[in-house]
């Protein structure tokens, strides 16, 4: 039927070891280092071909820095990324290079993400330019018009200007962008989440799509779970830092197992006018990532909490075929 | 009963009267050398305690439908023409300090971001109190102890010590609470609030939801809501007005709108909705894009975008069709199934 | 090679430089766009401004020849366009006041009576030929200095600003060593080194000049470098120097613009001021007015002089000044959203 049927599915893409971002808070006339906000600390991922990975959390959790490091669009402090066997994490700026091709991002705003000054035409082309793609000028044009005509754009508007489209047709040239230099992977960083709802159907419609059509691999990374349920294969919720869950989608929203994931769960609000169903569950605020709180980093607000998380970090106990980060679910714990 | 003095009279009629009403209300901007209606002829009544949702995408006017209650549209727009009266008295012909009197008084604005409502270099204490003092004459100290009050009802934890607090310090949940606190500081018989929950994460939202609907049940407050999230919708409205390109396309109750809807836009935007989708199967889309203003098409302006468009639609912009004591669609199809065309 | 011929180039590259520059906007729908608003909003200005730099080039183009009634060594010195539009032996011996028939002091008649509509100055020259020569030497002084303040501004700007780290201490700190040292001290002692040629003392205010411009451009560009397209750049395997030229220098150029514009004018008053300390530039406004420390303490007054300098100086700032806000508010990043 369609090429990702084809890939073997249980064929990993990438995979994260252990990531690590810091950045460093400096302080004073001499700049020292004073402490470090802990973006990502610890996270471990699993992508594999064809499919759809969530990346889910609310806002300061790490997510975008995730996305961003698998790019070295900010660099790693410590952690392995395994991409066909290479660690891209240990590449020098050059090494790196070719595998930016393989993999690529389409972030939220689609009016930020493309320079005001350049022609769509030039914006579509320019990865081309860089990885040498098409022979010459003549087919790069070729292929600008054939990406613009895949994401369901005419081509004929290449030689506009971004502000003359509307938000989700400059989505559309984002990605359009993104598919030019034929990568394996996408990385979309909320890229629905500015557009509206009708437009956002548009966007998610396409990008099934290109993703059955191109054998596409898809990192999603968003707070919206309405999303995330429709899209994705996998999710990992991301709690301060770190994968507090994971497993199949299904799986994550019949039940789910940290406390966490439930409490995000119920306060979504539904659209459904037989069920008003958004309970806040949690009180109070998310730490500052420069100051976790010790042992499990959630149980200041975790309305199940017990003696022992304050105390020790929860390691990654199964569940089904995913796992949760908490002491309720150690097998070893009464 | 004979004898019993006039007043009464008007005080339970009162009771019964909307705390806002809008009629036929038109509000423009300038636009390729004349002004384009932004807002074109839209009526809506909220009572007190209800909430009533304003719904739309991005450019359908609902958020300048909210600035114009307050006559709060930033020049060059300005109101046109139509009738706003809250809590009885005639919004558009009051002078600049009567205006200011019902502003924050008699109708208060939330707004969607709360990093730029708050002044940077003001505690968050102060700000409430210059709000209390600029409508009442109190002491600094019944001032700061009717300010903390409200902290403590809307859930601000530590309230006497927060008093003190910049909003830098506070979160964007604690932040959106202060406003709110704001807002309520004069129990105002209506409070809009303008996205107030888009800009935070969806736990924070929760509460803030919770919050709200405190607010209507206990001050009967009614409450104009301005949002494009359908789910926070559902959680929070009593009724629903759909907003598409400066009109009303179509308004109901909260069940009515969302469990049936009648105007191919309602029904296009519900069926667009992911978590209403079943996994895999591709999602419902509005094909084309919303026109600006200015560029309004004759007719019904959803007619270039609409699965079910008639001739009729392009030359002739539809009425309201009611389809229950509280359901009305602006929609000629609907018209047609309902035998009225 | 002669003076006059090097100028003579300059004028011609200055020209085709402007038909240059007038392609390029009339290709870019933005520019011509602003252009347009521009025209719109201070024609005044801009015709002003026009009649400065096209007084400028009249002057700046010279040849030798053709000089009747002149006699010897002057008869072969190269004489410009504007000062063949007055007769080749205009000088009177001293002062004379305008339209005058006769010399100021001692009332001896003047070889041209009633010609000298602002007068002459103590050499004898006339006023009215003198101010209009300055306009040369005002765009030589505004036009000579942005050209070299910006080109440097940009690329220490750019350097620090996208590089970080490192170098954006060092740059910084060569900025902030600069900026600490009074402007005026240093122009003088840049000026006594490098000599007092007309060049020279551009090149002196372009130094004390380019850290203002620098440290905006560091500023934009670090707020720059963080935006999504620069980061998609990267993404797309980008090298480093093609997002700074590509994708962050076009989106300074209305800075540049601006920059430019309000230099101009900052320059050539301050060049005003180096002439009454008696280093500014010959022939510049500046030393018209300085000499009115003298004239104005006469009996009876010699204001015209002054007069006529310092009205060409302010209509030319006051112009400059104008073109320059409207330009501000026209490429302002809010108005840039929607009217591009």
């Amino acid at each position: 039927m369609s090429a990702a049927a084809e890939l073997p599915r249980s064929e990993t893409l990438l995979r994260v070891e252990g990531l690590r971002t810091w950045f460093p808070i400096r302080k004073g006339l001499f700049r020292k280092t004073v402490g470090h906000v802990r973006a990502v600390d610890g996270v471990d991922l699993e992508i594999r071909a064809g499919e759809t990975l969530a990346l889910v959390g609310e806002s300061g959790c790490g997510k975008t820095t995730v996305g961003r490091s698998l790019l070295r669009l900010e660099e790693p402090t410590a952690g392995r990324i395994w991409f066909d066997g290479v660690d891209l994490a240990r590449l020098s700026r050059a090494a790196m290079r070719p595998y930016r091709q393989e993999i690529q991002i389409v972030f939220q705003d689609p009016l930020a993400s493309l320079d005001p000054r350049m022609r769509i035409r030039d914006a579509v082309a320019e990865g081309m330019e860089t990885f040498g793609i098409g022979a010459d000028a003549a087919e790069r044009t070729e292929r600008v018009a054939a990406a613009l005509q895949r994401v369901q754009l005419d081509p004929r508007q290449m030689n506009r200007y971004p502000h003359e489209f509307s938000g989700g047709q400059r989505q559309r040239i984002c990605i359009a962008r993104a598919l030019a230099v034929e990568p394996r992977l996408i990385v979309c960083d909320e890229a629905t989440s500015a557009l509206d709802v009708s437009i956002q159907a548009q966007i998610l419609n396409l990008l099934h799509r290109l993703q059955d059509e191109l054998g596409l691999t898809y990192l999603f990374i968003t707070h919206d779970l309405g999303v995330v349920r429709y899209l994705a294969d996998r999710v990992s919720v991301m709690y301060l830092g770190q994968i507090v869950e994971e497993g199949r989608t299904q799986r994550i929203f019949e039940d789910p197992r940290h406390p966490y994931t439930k409490a995000l769960l119920d306060a979504v609000p539904s659209v459904d006018p037989a069920r008003r169903s958004a309970h806040a569950r949690l009180e109070g605020d998310v730490p500052s990532p420069s100051n976790p709180p010790p042992g499990c980093r959630f149980h200041t607000r975790c309305p199940v909490a017990f003696e022992r998380c304050g105390r020790e970090e929860p390691g990654r106990y199964a569940v089904a075929d995913g796992h949760a980060r908490c002491f309720l679910e150690d097998p070893a714990s009464p | 009963m004979p004898g019993k003095p006039a007043r009464s009279e008007p005080q339970a009629s009162e009771a019964r009267r909307p705390v806002l009403e809008v009629r036929d209300l038109v509000t423009t901007f300038p636009a390729d050398g004349g002004r384009a209606a932004v807002v074109d002829g839209v009526s809506l009544q909220i009572a007190a305690g209800e909430v009533l949702a304003l719904v739309g995408e991005s450019g359908c006017g609902k958020s300048v439908t909210a600035l114009s209650i307050l006559r709060l549209v930033p020049r060059p727009g300005r109101v046109a023409s139509g009738s706003i009266r809250l809590a009885g008295r005639d919004v558009l012909s009051l002078g600049v300090a009567e205006m200011r009197a019902v502003r924050g008084a008699l109708g208060a604005m939330i707004f969607q971001e709360p990093m730029t409502s708050l002044n940077p270099v003001q505690t968050v204490g102060e700000q409430v109190v210059e709000a209390i003092r600029l409508h009442e004459r109190t002491s600094a100290d019944a001032a700061r102890r009717r300010t903390v009050e409200l902290f403590e009802r809307v859930g601000i934890p530590d309230a006497d010590a927060r008093f003190d607090t910049y909003p830098h310090q506070l979160s964007g949940g604690l932040k959106q609470r202060v406003m709110i606190a704001m807002a309520l500081s004069m129990r105002p018989k209506l409070l809009i609030a303008d996205e107030p929950t888009t800009a935070l994460d969806v736990t924070i939202q929760a509460q803030i939801l919770e919050l709200l609907r405190e607010v209507r049940d206990r001050f009967a407050t009614a409450i104009l809501l301005i949002t494009h999230d359908l789910g926070v919708v559902n959680e929070l409205a009593d009724r629903i007005a759909v907003m598409y390109a400066g009109r009303v396309a179509e308004e109901g109750t909260r069940e009515e709108v969302l469990a049936a809807p009648r105007h191919p836009y309602t029904q296009g935007l519900l069926a667009s909705i992911p978590s209403r989708a079943r996994p895999g199967e591709p999602l419902a889309e509005i094909r084309g894009v919303v026109p600006s203003a200015g560029e309004w098409p004759k007719g019904c302006r959803f007619a270039t975008r609409c699965s079910r468009v008639l001739d009729r639609c392009h030359d002739v912009p539809p009425e309201a069709i009611a389809l229950s004591d509280t359901q009305r669609a602006w929609c000629h199809v609907v018209a047609r199934e309902e035998g009225r065309a | 090679m002669e003076g006059y011929v090097v100028s003579n180039a300059v004028v011609v590259a200055v020209v085709v430089g402007g038909v240059f520059a007038a392609w390029a906007v009339r290709r870019s729908r933005f520019w011509s766009e602003s252009f347009r608003e521009l025209a719109r909003r201070r024609p005044l200005a801009l015709a002003a401004i026009a009649v400065y730099v096209l007084l400028g080039l009249a002057d700046a183009v010279s040849w030798v020849g053709d000089a009747e009634g002149l006699e010897g060594v002057a008869a072969h010195q190269p004489r410009t366009l504007l000062d063949r539009a007055f007769p080749a032996d205009f000088k009177e011996r001293s002062y004379s006041a305008p339209l005058a028939d006769v010399e100021f002091y001692g009332a001896a008649p003047l070889a041209r009576p009633g010609a000298h509509w602002l007068g002459t100055d103590i050499l004898g020259r006339d006023v009215l030929l003198l101010t209009l020569k300055g306009a040369r030497v005002a765009l030589l002084i505004g036009g000579l200095t942005s050209l070299i303040v910006i080109p440097l501004a940009l690329l220490f700007g750019m350097s620090a600003g996208y590089f970080g780290g490192r170098v954006d201490d060092a740059v910084f700190f060569v900025i902030s060593t600069l900026a600490s040292i009074p402007h005026l001290l240093l122009l003088i002692a840049l000026i006594l080194v490098l000599g007092r040629g007309p060049v020279q003392v551009c090149i002196a205010m372009g130094i004390t000049n380019w850290v203002g411009f620098a440290r905006v451009v560091r500023g934009e560009t670090f707020k720059l470098r963080e935006l999504d397209y620069v980061q998609a750049a990267r993404a797309l395997g980008a090298s480093e120097w093609r997002i700074v030229l590509r994708h962050i220098l076009p989106n300074l150029m209305h800075l540049v613009v601006i920059t430019f514009v309000l230099l101009f004018s900052g320059t050539v008053l301050s060049e005003a001021i180096l002439a009454f300390l008696g280093i500014g530039i010959d022939g510049s406004w500046g030393q018209m007015i300085d000499q009115a420390r003298d004239e104005l303490a006469r009996d009876p007054i010699i204001a015209w002089n002054l007069a006529s300098a310092s009205a060409a100086l302010f209509g030319l700032i006051l112009s400059v000044n104008l073109v320059g806000d409207a330009i501000r508010d026209i490429l302002d990043p809010r108005t840039l959203r929607e009217n591009l």
